[in-house]
């Protein structure tokens, strides 16, 4: 295969703990560390290991965001992406219009594959992958745990409720990776070095002629209610009792 | 009034208890008419199983041999031509829903809600972003069909009793030949209750340390007649398999009784578990923030505990 193309979403580190604002405008991002999205490493991850087993000839890092997201990108080349492209946007977009600018990309690139993390932890929407699988009309492979490419063919195992489902689709396709797909590499020094030199577009959004309005708005943010605060029990007994009194064991 | 309609998610034969989670979600919607549909190789269990559902005044079946396995390439384009006529579409937000639905949202060009967690108007739901801690308000449009996956552990199951019609459609769709399904491994059966219906969970984390010492979560998990979860790092580790994880990426839980093991407490896992009416933490580090959110505290070497726990309920 020639060509896959990987989502890369700049999004609040996994470590922070994000503090909704007083006004329920939305969550306080001034001076919070951002990262790529954990699901879009894993994502890369896969890219990167189909490439290096011969199977792919190139791995395209794409993110949809601000200028700032080229920090992310920069981390994906420095992964070892071949290149990137940067759709700049000024303000968040929904999934669908996220999708409809993968999907054009994806088109305009003639990509073999895309490979997606299953959610972003920002909005945890887990859409974008089936979208951009109905929009394009190819196969999805969503929460793909382990990834065999047969040529024009590949099988996906699978996360599902029920265990572990396996799939056989047609390429061009799109998968979404979960967590247990692979654990995405380190990146080293002399790779940050080498990224830097490593080519990155900037396409604006506006020239993709995609909508950025499907309708979707939000009217308030709030912090989750909280739990009634707890006790501390000294022993077993103690807490054995206390079920008990409550009519749970 | 809006006609909503549910995509059913079963086994072939079974009802998932999650499709009955979003029929309470789908009557909280004012002037609400609730068409279940069961898409099936043979519908006739699962479609008696949701006329059953109390709140469920039409069931519809689509019988295709196409439909014995769930997939959503398969699936969606059926979805989106039974879709006309319908105001909204729902399906839980499981692992077949957040796969399906986001497919049919594309086709019918419409933005998709996931993971409502609560009715604030026919159009306008709350869900949780940032695991769970910020809970944003959408309203989508009226003039377009609204599709949403429905956060199980905020509804509780529609009760048993109802008794509505059940009709047989036929869908023009092309059906896609580019997936196709291999199999499934499926954990083996149990008497335990399921992870994400069960009253009672019991979940082990990185502190059992081994899969051989996980066994206590499941001895103690056999004595409360609890199901077993699992924080992240403990499925990561391979001391329990993966669809017994807990929280943001895994299943979201609201049990009446949830036993934290050996589980420090991650936000991306306590987010998971927030709706359980109680919660109980047994960890030796008094700091673990899995005692913010715990009704009951032990601070406690675990594998002196569990073992006296399972012995003082006799």
């Amino acid at each position: 295969m020639r060509k896959i193309l990987v989502g890369v979403k700049r999004v609040v580190d996994y470590n922070v703990r994000v503090r909704v604002k007083p006004d329920g405008s939305g969550v306080a991002l001034e001076g919070v560390k951002m990262s790529v999205n954990p699901f879009d490493e894993i994502a890369l991850e896969e890219a990167l290991r189909i490439k290096e087993r011969g199977e792919a000839a190139e791995v395209v890092a794409v993110s949809i965001g601000p200028d700032d997201a080229q920090q992310q990108l920069r981390t994906a080349l420095a992964m070892g992406a071949d290149r990137a492209i940067l759709v700049k946007v000024t303000d968040a977009v929904d999934p669908l219009v996220a999708s409809r600018v993968l999907t054009e990309i994806a088109k305009k690139e003639n990509a073999d594959l895309v490979i997606l993390g299953k959610q972003a932890i920002d909005d945890d929407a887990a859409q974008t992958a089936p979208m951009v699988a109905a929009l394009w009309g190819r196969p999805q492979a969503t929460f793909a745990s382990k990834i065999e490419i047969n040529g024009a063919t590949a099988v996906v195992t699978r996360e599902v409720d029920a265990g572990l489902e396996t799939i056989e689709v047609d390429l061009p396709a799109v998968f979404s990776a979960d967590l247990r797909l692979n654990e995405p590499r380190y990146v080293k020094l002399p790779d940050i070095m080498k990224a830097k030199k490593k080519p990155l577009d900037v396409v604006e959004f506006a020239s993709l002629g995609v909508a950025a309005d499907v309708g979707l708005k939000t009217t308030f943010v709030e912090p989750p209610k909280p739990r009634a605060k707890g006790i501390v029990v000294k022993d077993v007994a103690e807490l054995v009792d206390a079920l008990k009194k409550k009519g749970l064991v | 009034m809006s006609k909503i309609l549910i995509v059913a998610e079963h086994d072939g034969t079974t009802l998932n208890q999650a499709t009955a989670r979003a029929v309470t979600c789908a009557r909280q919607i004012p002037a609400a008419h609730v068409t279940v549909a069961v898409f099936a190789a043979d519908p006739a269990a699962v479609a008696a199983a949701a006329a059953a559902l109390v709140g469920v005044d039409a069931v519809v079946t689509v019988a295709h041999a196409a439909n014995a396995s769930p997939l959503a390439a398969t699936l969606a384009p059926q979805v989106v031509a039974l879709a006309s006529g319908y105001t909204h579409v729902f399906a839980a937000s499981t692992a077949f829903g957040k796969d399906l639905l986001p497919r049919v949202a594309a086709l019918l060009g419409v933005p998709q809600i996931s993971d409502a967690m609560a009715v604030v108007g026919a159009y306008s739901f709350k869900r949780p972003t940032y695991a769970g801690n910020a809970i944003v308000t959408l309203e989508a449009p009226a003039d377009r069909t609204l599709v949403a996956t429905v956060r199980s552990a905020s509804f509780e199951p529609a009760a048993q009793g109802g008794s509505a019609p059940i009709s047989a459609a036929t869908v023009t769709a092309d059906l896609p030949t580019h997936t196709r399904f291999v199999g499934l491994s499926a954990s083996p059966k149990s008497d335990r209750p399921d992870l994400a219906s069960a009253a009672k969970v019991v979940s082990g984390g990185r502190a059992l340390a081994s899969k051989e010492n996980f066994n206590i979560v499941y001895s103690l998990a056999g004595k409360m007649g609890a199901a077993v979860g699992a924080s992240r790092a403990a499925v990561d580790a391979g001391y329990a398999s993966n669809e017994l994880q807990v929280g943001q990426t895994g299943k979201i839980i609201a049990p009446d009784l949830y036993v934290a093991v050996g589980i420090s407490g991650a936000i991306q896992h306590l987010t998971g578990i927030k709706d359980a009416k109680t919660i109980v933490a047994i960890n030796k580090d008094p700091e673990a923030p899995i005692f913010e959110v715990a009704d009951f505290g032990l601070v406690a070497d675990l594998f002196v505990a569990v073992p006296e726990i399972e012995k003082a309920l006799g």
